[in-house]
């Protein structure tokens, strides 16, 4: 039988998600939902100037949202903000390893959005309203 | 008794594939599939009679009215209505009860009034509710369900005692499946001068309906999920009812004669038919009732009952599979909910999609339900006219590949 979607990689991240809780002294965060499933995720970040020096999630949701959102974390970390603000839909497919297709890429999504919005609120909740723009526009 | 593979023969898309598999459609509650009669009148009246209704004086509009009307007889039959007058053409059951809330319940609810829903309402008979609560201060009480899915018959009586003015609630649950005591409930209801609202999406399809049976005022059905078109619901009121309410929507059709400061409202029903209507729709809707009604809906209940049940043997066997509401299939139409181990109900439908089964996943418009069962979402298959054992057994197949990819 054909796994689909669902590689190895992706059960691996949903049953044994990597970074999974609170960040200590995090000075960026935010929560998203998807409103179609019902899937939310939250992410903290400990951000050193412009580099993620860590980064947590919390959430609950189908195993391609979990997975993107674990694998997601590994990737960040230590890397810069300018790295993840350049990451899109073809960066989140490369990570899981297959794609979702149209009906569950915003699953896939999910973890991603949710990180570029917890580090636009790195200055403050002024920049909230941005973050929540481009989330409505995508 | 109902000849499956005859039916089967009927609906052409169930000979499609889905990835080199035969098509197993199981989401029948969410819209069903067209037979080849509601398809081929569709076809006739646009190459044949296509006109606007009750407009032309010229043949081809005096055969579509013909037509239009004689598919809101059908109907009316079809539920026991006393006059096909008590009809109105909607497009689905949510503009149906959208209809109730806001031309009945605008004129005859006011500050602390209560109305009564239950705990299993799909979306579309709470939000409307909502909406005229915000504006008129009503009270929304909600009847609790047991662990089984079943209404809590206690939580019923309790509730009634505070005298609501309306009891708005879901004959068959979406969800669930639960077959609600609506003839019970509409007795009880009309004891303390409540007015009966039934959601009927998901009884009409399915089983014999009776509106003078079960005694309701209000009763909201959309065409798509019995075979026919989407865009035709309809909405059958009591006459006196109907006949005292203003129309929510004013223009063409709907009116006797204007003026350039007034305007008379036409007769019942087109009193509530603005504009002109889903006439391809309504025709549809007409052939599938006429698919039904030789079949028999008495059939069309046994084939469902019979189907759930080896349904809910094969799906208990399912190792790490939770089924939701009643086992009891007297009780309960072909909508069954189920969640396997931990697996996440769109993740179980993405995997049986590639098997080629179409199941819906999600919180069903139900979300009120989802927080009382403490899940986010389920998975749900759904029965009809055209579907198998053998799709039954399709479906567990799947799902014991499913359970085994994710080591459950």
């Amino acid at each position: 039988m054909s796994t689909g979607v669902y590689k190895e990689t992706i059960l691996d991240h949903y049953r044994h998600p990597r970074n999974y809780g609170d960040v200590p002294n995090a000075n960026a965060q935010a929560r998203k939902e998807n409103v179609l499933c019902g899937d939310v995720i939250e992410m903290q970040l400990k951000l050193d100037g412009t580099r993620i020096d860590a980064v947590g999630f919390s959430g609950e949701g189908c195993a391609i949202s979990m997975a993107s959102a674990s694998i997601l974390t590994e990737f960040s970390k230590g890397r810069t903000i300018l790295e993840i603000e350049k990451l899109g839909k073809k960066d989140v497919i490369r990570l899981l390893g297959s794609d979702p297709g149209p009906a569950r890429i915003e699953c896939a999504l999910l973890g991603l959005e949710v990180l570029k919005a917890a580090i636009d609120t790195r200055n403050g909740p002024q920049e909230k309203a941005r973050s929540d723009w481009t989330a409505g526009k995508r | 008794m109902l000849d499956v593979n005859r039916i089967r023969a009927d609906f052409p898309i169930l000979k499609r594939r889905i990835g080199g598999r035969p098509l197993v459609y199981l989401d029948s509650a969410s819209t069903s599939q067209k037979p080849k009669q509601v398809i081929d009148a569709i076809r006739r009246y646009y190459t044949e009679y296509n006109a606007n209704v009750h407009r032309g004086l010229h043949r081809l509009s005096e055969e579509a009215t013909v037509a239009f009307e004689q598919s809101r007889d059908n109907f009316a039959q079809f539920i026991g209505a006393r006059t096909s007058k008590e009809l109105v053409f909607v497009r689905n059951t949510t503009e149906a009860l959208n209809l109730v809330v806001f031309s009945w319940g605008r004129a005859n609810l006011g500050a602390g009034d209560h109305v009564l829903l239950t705990e299993m309402e799909h979306h579309s008979n709470i939000v409307p509710w909502q909406m005229l609560a915000t504006e008129k201060g009503i009270k929304l009480d909600y009847v609790k369900i047991d662990d089984d899915g079943l209404l809590n018959w206690e939580s019923f009586e309790d509730l009634i005692k505070g005298k609501p003015k309306a009891l708005s609630l879901a004959h068959v649950s979406n969800a669930l499946g639960t077959i609600n005591p609506v003839k019970e409930m509409a007795r009880e209801a009309h004891k303390v001068g409540a007015t009966v609202v039934v959601d009927a999406a998901q009884s009409v399809p399915h089983m014999p309906v009776d509106v003078a049976d079960l005694e309701c005022d209000f009763m909201a059905v959309s065409g798509h999920k019995m075979l026919a078109p989407t865009g035709i619901g309809v909405l059958y009121g009591r006459y006196d009812l109907l006949d005292h309410m203003e129309p929510v929507m004013g223009g063409g059709e709907m009116i006797r004669e204007v003026h350039l400061q007034n305007s008379r409202w036409n007769d019942l029903p087109w009193k509530f038919e603005a504009g002109t209507p889903n006439i391809e729709g309504t025709i549809g809707l007409g052939a599938a009732v006429d698919y039904l009604s030789r079949i028999g809906m008495e059939n069309v209940r046994q084939h469902e009952k019979n189907i759930t049940q080896y349904a809910l043997k094969r799906l208990a066997d399912v190792k790490g599979l939770v089924l939701y509401g009643t086992r009891d299939v007297e009780k309960r139409g072909a909508a069954i909910s189920f969640n396997l181990g931990d697996i996440h109900a769109h993740d179980l439908a993405t995997i049986l999609d590639t098997q080629g089964i179409a199941i819906r996943s999600g919180h069903h418009c139900a979300q009120p339900l989802m927080e009382r069962l403490k899940v986010p979402a389920t998975a749900r298959a759904s029965f009809y006219v055209y579907n198998t054992r053998k799709e039954v057994d399709i479906l567990v197949r799947a799902l014991e590949n499913a359970r085994k990819m994710f080591k459950i």
